[in-house]
């Protein structure tokens, strides 16, 4: 083990700060400024304890103002090199997070928030990948390796276990690489069986294979693990056409559309607030499970308008509804009656410890998607919810934690639907029912404020929008300083991550995915080796 | 073996003077140089110098008129080396006790008649590996002290293989000390830069 990896290089000093302000850091006039960047992490060695912090600013400082105004002459290479780091200097502001106290019972508890500050005049250091291996744990049966902090090798790693205990959120501009994180958040938590996953595949891009932009395909988890995951589909002939095998094609009958769910697609299908009303109306008078098809019964105009004065419906607010519901008509997989009982299959998978994808397959339209994922969502929900109250009262086991994964989470949970949708229910019960969300979204301000507060642990790519950072950072402390971090993120493949399973925030480079040693690291075997393997442990046998 | 070159003969607690063997050779502006008082090696750096008359009643007088050449003057007038005598002031910046260099006065001024030597690299070398003694020649009163700082960094460097980084080191000690006089930091740069 060389110096620099133990200790990591010194980069200055601490000169003042406080806690919530931050430490600031004076650099060594041999310490470059240039190669600082925010989002790295420093170790600063107090008295007593080491803290362990993240750049979160750097700054130019002049030991005189008049320096600012008459600058020596820097074109001298000897001038520069001796203003450097004497009359002007570089300024570093440190949040520290965490203190790593020496004595062996506090080694062994790991680290803890940073309650106080370290003395004047203490020297900072870069994190050693020890230092980033101590604070982000490695990679075992809990901790699943997710990206490496910049400029380092080290793996930053999610602890799975306690990851699905909390709804999370990834979030992210179009194009950063939400999807790339998702996946791997996934793989990891299929590889770790620490929950049952649940996902919406609007795109069909954990299924069966995803697009990348440097990589003509990746493997969707069915390839990577065939006999743990399940592939659903809404659409056979799209899975055909992409010569993908599906293992169950989804129909939902109309009996199982609830007046909530349309209240749910007002916006997407355009519809009224009296054509809303007129849906529960319809819903007395038809009952919960047949009032659609009784809607797209009415036939005959007498039929429809004596129903329409005896529930006292506007004729304008029927046409609407009409209009919006055709829409739903037309699509294939909704049929008057479904042949088998989806969310029973579903829930029959997950049982056995499997995990589920539905391709939404052609339809890719966020209307269809909302409907269908509300729909198996809730009752796959109440399912829950009867066996882990069973569980609580019977003392039997309680049922495998099981994550939903949504896309365009602020269709779903902005403040206008969050109280209809199951997926706000879920968001603000949390774990106390084993189910959590994964939600993935690009406009996070869109998302209610009281469910994105309940959000465990949040990964974050680049964001412009002054609306969406503040809705991601909301409640975090250290919020301004992680704003400058956040606003500097590379365009792709890094993200802030935060919160629950974490013990402090980190920028990460996502880690590599889709080439045919990534897949080796996470247990995939081609066919080829393992037919070699099989033989090789024939051969032992005999 | 460092060389010998003269002998002091006024000393006090902080400078003293030596007068050289050799007319007309004093050590270079800024040179390191070392007597002792018998116990403790003293540190000095050449702060100044002259060549006069023996006896301040009686100046020089111009004798070159007809002379073509002015080592003639010394060898037509061979009395000229007995009645002339060169002298120069060192500020003292240090000394040594055992193997300890300490960068400040030393407790007592050096004996007179002490002999003076001109330090080796070596000795420069480890002399100069602390940069204490600047604020003694900063805080000199001499109207020169900047003149002789850089002269004597820029023959401290000559000392070590690699002298710019010296001399980078020894403007960053400057540029500490001289932080709220930057006019006097940059003219004394500009006199040690490379």
């Amino acid at each position: 083990m060389n110096e620099s990896s133990a200790h990591g290089e010194r980069l200055g000093i601490v000169v003042g700060g406080s806690l919530t302000g931050g430490m600031e850091v004076k650099l060594d006039s041999a310490t470059p400024i240039e190669e600082m960047a925010v989002g790295r992490y420093v170790v600063i060695e107090g008295q007593t304890s080491r803290f362990f912090g993240m750049i979160t600013d750097i700054e130019l400082g002049a030991i005189d103002q008049q320096l600012t105004i008459t600058p020596p002459d820097i074109a001298d290479s000897f001038i520069a090199d001796v203003v450097t780091g004497t009359s002007t200097y570089g300024k570093l502001q440190v949040t520290p997070m965490l203190t790593i106290s020496g004595d062996a019972t506090s080694l062994l508890e790991g680290p803890k928030p940073v309650k106080t500050v370290p003395r004047h005049f203490s020297p900072v250091r870069e994190a050693s990948e020890q230092d980033v291996e101590l604070v982000f744990g490695r990679e075992d049966e809990r901790h699943f390796y997710v990206g490496t902090p910049l400029d380092m090798e080290t793996k930053v790693c999610l602890n799975i276990p306690e990851f699905v205990t909390r709804s999370n959120g990834v979030f992210g501009k179009s194009g950063t690489g939400k999807t790339f994180l998702t996946r791997l958040r996934l793989i990891g938590m299929v590889q770790k069986g620490a929950a049952a996953n649940l996902i919406f595949d609007m795109h069909n891009e954990y299924g069966w294979e995803g697009t990348s932009e440097h990589v003509p395909n990746v493997k969707g988890l069915k390839q990577l693990f065939p006999s743990q995951v399940a592939l659903f589909t809404l659409d056979e002939e799209s899975a055909r056409r992409r010569k993908v095998s599906t293992d169950y094609v989804v129909q939902i009958g109309y009996d199982e559309i609830e007046p909530e769910d349309i209240a749910l697609l007002r916006e997407t299908l355009n519809l009224t607030e009296p054509a809303i009303e007129a849906v529960y109306q319809l819903a007395r008078e038809f009952g919960q499970a047949r009032w659609l098809e009784g809607f797209f019964d009415l036939s005959t105009r007498e039929e429809t308008k004596e129903l329409l004065e005896k529930l006292h419906v506007h004729e304008s607010s029927y046409r609407n509804l009409r209009r919006g519901l055709e829409r739903l008509k037309r699509l294939s997989f909704l049929t008057p009656r479904a042949r088998d009982n989806s969310v029973q299959r579903i829930l029959e998978y997950l049982d056995r410890g499997m995990h589920v994808v539905l391709e939404f397959g052609r339809y890719t339209d966020i209307t269809v998607y909302v409907l269908v994922a509300n729909i198996l969502t809730r009752r796959i929900y109440d399912q829950y919810r009867e066996r882990m109250e069973r569980a609580m009262g019977e003392k039997v086991d309680k049922p495998h934690p099981l994550v939903i994964t949504i896309e365009e989470a602020h269709k779903f949970l902005n403040p206008e639907v969050a109280d209809q949708t199951i997926f706000g229910i879920i968001a603000r019960e949390m774990r106390k029912y084993n189910v959590t969300l994964l939600v993935i979204d690009q406009r996070p301000s869109g998302i209610y404020d009281e469910i994105m507060s309940q959000l465990g642990t949040k990964a974050t790519y680049l964001l412009d929008n002054e609306k969406d950072i503040d809705s991601v950072l909301m409640g975090v402390s250290g919020k301004s300083e992680l704003k400058t971090v956040l606003s500097k993120l590379e365009a792709k493949q890094q993200a802030l991550i935060f919160g629950h399973a974490l013990p402090m925030p980190v920028v990460v480079k996502t880690r590599e995915y889709g080439s045919t040693e990534s897949y080796r690291e996470l247990g995939f075997r081609e066919a080829a080796e393992l037919k070699r393997k099989a033989e090789e442990e024939i051969k032992d046998l005999f | 073996m460092a060389a010998r070159i003269g002998e002091v003969i006024e000393a006090s607690t902080g400078s003293f003077v030596a007068e050289c063997y050799d007319l007309h050779s004093p050590p270079p502006l800024g040179s390191l140089v070392r007597t002792s008082d018998s116990e403790v090696d003293i540190f000095g750096v050449v702060c100044h110098a002259s060549t006069e008359s023996i006896d301040p009643g009686r100046r020089p007088v111009a004798r070159g008129r007809d002379e073509h050449d002015e080592e003639n003057i010394y060898r037509q007038h061979p009395q000229l080396s007995r009645l002339l005598r060169t002298t120069f002031e060192t500020l003292a910046v240090g000394h040594r006790q055992g193997d300890n260099i300490y960068r400040y006065l030393p407790p007592r001024p050096p004996r007179v008649h002490g002999f003076v030597y001109l330090c080796e690299p070596d000795d420069v070398r480890r002399f100069t590996a602390s940069l204490d003694f600047l604020t003694i020649l900063l805080g000199a009163k001499e109207v020169t002290a900047d003149e002789v700082i850089s002269a004597c960094l820029r023959l401290a460097s000559c000392a070590y293989d690699d002298s710019r980084a010296f001399l980078v080191g020894a403007g960053k000690e400057l540029a500490i000390l001289l932080s709220s006089d930057l006019n006097r930091l940059n003219s004394v740069l500009r006199r040690i830069r490379q």
